[in-house]
This record gives structure tokens, C-alpha cells and sequence, in this order.
């Protein structure tokens, strides 16, 4: 798949000098009354860096995920966006961030989507959430996006509901992206397709966080995925981050026991 | 450019009843600039796992192990990524890339990571599959669908491609034919021109006699044998 990163300036005026984490997390810990969600977890993200995170399920890497993007409170913790408190800003000010330089891909193209709104509408409709006033200029713009994302021209104005689950998820991706996002949160967003659609999205992403220098946390089980795509791989159990570190550094030489039997029972990654 | 000294490694086995295994002590060499060090041993003395700290996938137990003013040894990932980018280039026995992705574009990834503009990273990468002698009406295909030879030397034009002041080479001739062969040892030679500290695995006798200016034995890394 091909990119046309025709837009990067767009992008490039976001973007500071590497020299601070673009996400620092300090101690974050959610608890459900006595059961733990996440527990204390810190780590730096960079600009441009790719950080996975894995874990079976129960792990506490949606909890923890859903914490760092706003949609889960945190009990205890620092989370420090470019430089400014996310905990500590209001709920217009994190609703706006949330709209403008993050993104959220869930694993469920459903609930990303408005599904009774066209193609077009829903990339559109991001566009016009943070202002966007001209309508040939929002059509233009969602053209664009739809056609990096390969979907041809002439489905701008179907429905999702009309597409296939790999083009409903690459939809969704084009929605969060029109924006020029700098954060992108995923949540297992190759999980449920077909193999060759999802060698599609992780070829697509990939040469994203290339030319478009975004960071992205994403949540995976499948250890493949990760592979290819993550800079870096923190390894969950039991709310906890057990390992983190260079994401070939963690599977060719797991230093804790829970990543080596993780590792180990994969049949080939 | 590469200076290995007392490095030492051993693997903790939590799964097998905390079993550790010491694999390495001792470890000490150097690549200058320009320079080929082949690492030689019987099959298990460990040259492939020196290669893997080299490059970070392995994790060093002591010691220290600069690559140009980086210790990978106590480096953070971070640093490693930019290393890995900028500086030292591997060409390992497996090719593993995103399936769909064109063979040109494997080639020319690692140019385009350094902000090379895609016409000119093209350009490069298929100056190099042409000198591999993949034929042009596969480079539009996926490598993972290539034999192992083909796949072997889209490897190494992928390695070739930027060429970093070091570089890790394990087994870049083996199952090529002599054409081929000679083509990765002519690549090796102006590695070394352009300063390439270079540090290789090569069964292949005639081929390290051709390109290694020295050769290290790590049998005497092992623990126990090392004095």
C-alpha cells in the first residue's frame, strides 16, 4: 500500500523537537473496588515511537489504555501530555485534545463508526468537529484520506454498514487520521481480520508513523503484530507491567518468567 | 567503531526451575573503521549470540559493548532505535517484513526511515536488486513469497542500502550461487571503502579469506574456558 503524504506540512507545524517524551505516565494505577485494573505504570513515549502493549486477556492492557486515552479515570498517577497535566485539565480542555492531536482506534470498527452516516460523513465529520466550515474543502479532504486508506472514490457516499469488516477498520482509521492526530491509540485494531487484510493495515500504519512521524500505543495480543510494527513492548500480567524494553530485545531474550512462557507459546513470531 | 570488552551473558531459564546458564565471559574485540572481523567457532560457541548483543536483541549480563559513542549494553531503547537507524546495519539469515509490502519497498525502507526522499530510495534499492540479480518483474511482489536465495539477497540489499559506519553480517553468503557470492563479497570490499567497521559470521571459508582482515575464535568467550 501506498501513501501520498501530500499534507505533511500540516502535520510537521505540530510537531516540537524529539527532545521531551510526547507522553510521560507515572504511576498510574486503576483500581474496581479491591480488584486491580492497572498498577502503577510508568513509561516515556516519544515522538514517532511506536510503544505495544501485550498481555492475555484480564492483563489490564485495555484498562490501562483506556485511562491514558480519557475514557477511565485514573485513581493515582501522573499523565503528562506535551508538557501539560492531563489529569488536571478540565473536561472541555481533555474533550478537545481528545478531538484534535489524539486519536482512538477501537478493535470494534462499530464503535468508532457512525454507522448510519456515510463514508464521507464520518472522516468529515471529525474535520468539522474542530472547525472545519467548507464543504468542498471537507469532501476534498475526506477524498484524500479514503483514497490513502484505499478505498475507491466512488464509496464516498455509502454507509459503513455497507463495507467489510477490513474496510469498515481502515474507514475508521481514515476518520481518526483527517485530523492530523499526533497521538494514536489502538486497540487490537488488526484483531478479527482476515490475514491478508490485516498485512494491509499493518503495511498502512506503519509507513504513517513513518512519514507522518505519529506515536502510537497499541494494544495487541498477537506477538507478530507486534513484531512489526512496535519500537518498543511492555509485557502486562495481572495489572502490572512485568517487562518493557526494545520490543526484539523482549521476545528474543525475555527476562521475565510470565514474557518467556508468553514467548514460548506462540508457535512462531 | 566496535569495541567489545569483558561482555559477558548468560540466559535465566524462570520456566525450567530458575536454571541459569552462563553462555559468555569475558568478551573482548574491536572493529575499526573499514575493517572485516569474522567471528569464528564450532556450531553453539556462541558467535550468533554475540552478534544479537551487538545488535540489542540480546540482553549484555556485564561488560561493555560500544558501537561508535553508544555502550548497547546500558543503552535505552530509545538510543538503540536511533543506532539501529543511523549507524549499524545487520543482515541476519531471515528476512521478516510486513506481508503485501512490495520488494522494492523492503529495499528502500531503511533510507526512507532516514528521511531519504522515495525516488532516490528507490532508485538505490533497485540499483541493488538489479546487482543481486533479482529480476525486475519481481520487485513489484512481496519477498515472502520469494525461494530462500532470492529472499537471502533481498536481505542484503536491504542491509547495503544506507551505508552505516557498521555493520553485522551473519552468513551473507551462504546458499548463494558463485555469481551472487561474488557480488555480496564485492558489496563487502566497498563497505570497507566507504569505513564500514564490519563484523560477520562466514562458513564459508574462501569468502571470510576474502573479506575478513581478522578472525576472532569465541570458543575463548565461553565461561569456564576463559581464563
Amino acid at each position: 500500500m501506498t501513501l501520498h503524504p501530500r499534507d505533511s506540512s500540516e502535520f510537521s507545524q505540530k510537531t516540537r523537537g524529539p527532545d521531551q517524551p510526547l507522553l510521560k505516565v507515572e504511576g498510574l494505577t486503576k483500581r474496581y473496588g479491591p480488584r486491580i485494573g492497572c498498577a502503577d505504570v510508568t513509561f516515556d513515549l516519544w515522538p514517532g515511537e511506536v510503544l505495544g502493549i501485550v498481555g492475555e486477556s484480564g492483563s489490564g492492557k485495555s484498562t490501562l489504555l483506556s485511562c491514558l486515552a480519557g475514557h477511565l479515570r485514573p485513581d493515582l498517577g501522573r499523565l503528562t501530555y506535551d508538557g501539560r497535566d492531563v489529569l488536571a485539565m478540565g473536561e472541555t480542555e481533555r474533550r478537545r485534545l481528545g478531538r484534535t492531536d489524539w486519536a482512538y482506534v477501537h478493535q470494534n470498527p462499530r464503535d468508532g463508526l457512525r454507522m448510519g452516516v456515510s463514508a464521507g460523513g464520518n472522516v468529515g465529520e471529525r474535520l468539522m468537529a474542530i472547525g472545519a466550515r467548507h464543504y468542498g474543502e471537507i469532501r476534498g479532504k475526506a477524498q484524500d484520506w479514503l483514497g490513502r486508506v484505499e478505498i475507491a472514490a466512488d464509496r464516498i457516499d455509502d454507509r459503513p454498514s455497507a463495507f467489510s469488516g477490513g474496510m469498515q477498520q481502515r474507514l475508521q482509521i481514515a476518520r481518526n487520521l483527517v485530523t492530523a492526530p499526533r497521538l494514536v491509540f489502538m486497540d487490537e485494531p488488526t484483531g478479527g481480520l482476515d490475514v491478508s487484510v490485516q498485512a494491509r493495515l499493518l503495511d498502512l500504519l506503519r509507513s504513517l508513523v513513518r512519514d507522518l512521524g505519529l506515536s502510537v500505543i497499541i494494544v495487541t495480543h498477537d506477538l507478530a503484530v507486534v513484531r512489526l510494527l512496535a519500537h518498543r513492548l511492555m509485557v502486562m500480567k495481572s495489572g502490572r507491567v512485568v517487562e518493557q524494553g526494545l520490543t526484539d530485545q523482549v521476545l528474543d531474550d525475555p527476562q521475565h518468567a510470565y514474557t518467556q512462557l508468553l514467548v514460548a507459546s506462540v508457535l512462531q513470531v | 567503531m566496535i569495541r567489545i570488552e569483558n561482555l559477558s551473558k548468560s540466559f535465566t531459564l524462570h520456566n525450567q526451575g530458575g536454571t541459569v546458564i552462563p553462555v559468555m565471559a569475558g568478551a573482548a574485540l574491536t572493529v575499526r573503521p573499514g575493517e572485516c572481523v569474522g567471528l569464528i567457532g564450532p556450531s553453539g560457541s556462541g558467535k550468533s549470540t554475540l552478534m544479537r548483543m551487538v545488535w540489542g536483541n540480546y540482553l549484555a549480563a556485564g561488560g561493555s559493548l560500544r558501537v561508535g559513542a553508544l555502550d548497547v549494553a546500558t543503552a535505552s531503547p530509545r538510543e538503540i532505535i536511533a543506532l539501529r537507524r543511523d549507524t549499524l546495519g545487520y543482515v541476519s539469515q531471515f528476512l521478516r517484513v510486513v506481508p503485501r509490502v512490495p520488494t522494492l519497498d523492503v529495499v528502500a525502507e531503511p533510507l526512507l526511515a532516514l528521511g531519504t526522499p522515495t525516488p532516490e530510495a528507490r532508485e538505490r534499492a533497485a540499483h541493488l536488486l538489479h546487482r543481486l540479480n533479482i529480476p525486475e518483474r519481481l520487485w513489484s511482489l512481496s519477498p515472502t513469497t520469494f525461494s530462500g536465495g532470492e529472499q537471502q539477497r533481498v536481505n542484503i540489499a536491504r542491509g547495503f542500502a544506507h551505508p552505516y559506519p557498521a555493520l553485522l553480517l551473519d552468513e551473507p553468503t551462504a546458499s548463494l550461487d558463485a555469481a551472487n557470492r561474488s557480488v555480496v563479497l564485492d558489496l563487502i570490499h566497498e563497505a570497507k571503502g566507504w569505513g564500514a567497521a564490519i563484523l560477520g559470521i562466514f562458513h564459508d571459508e574462501g569468502a571470510r579469506g576474502a573479506v575478513c582482515d581478522r578472525l576472532v575464535d569465541v570458543t575463548g568467550f565461553t565461561p569456564g574456558l576463559a581464563a
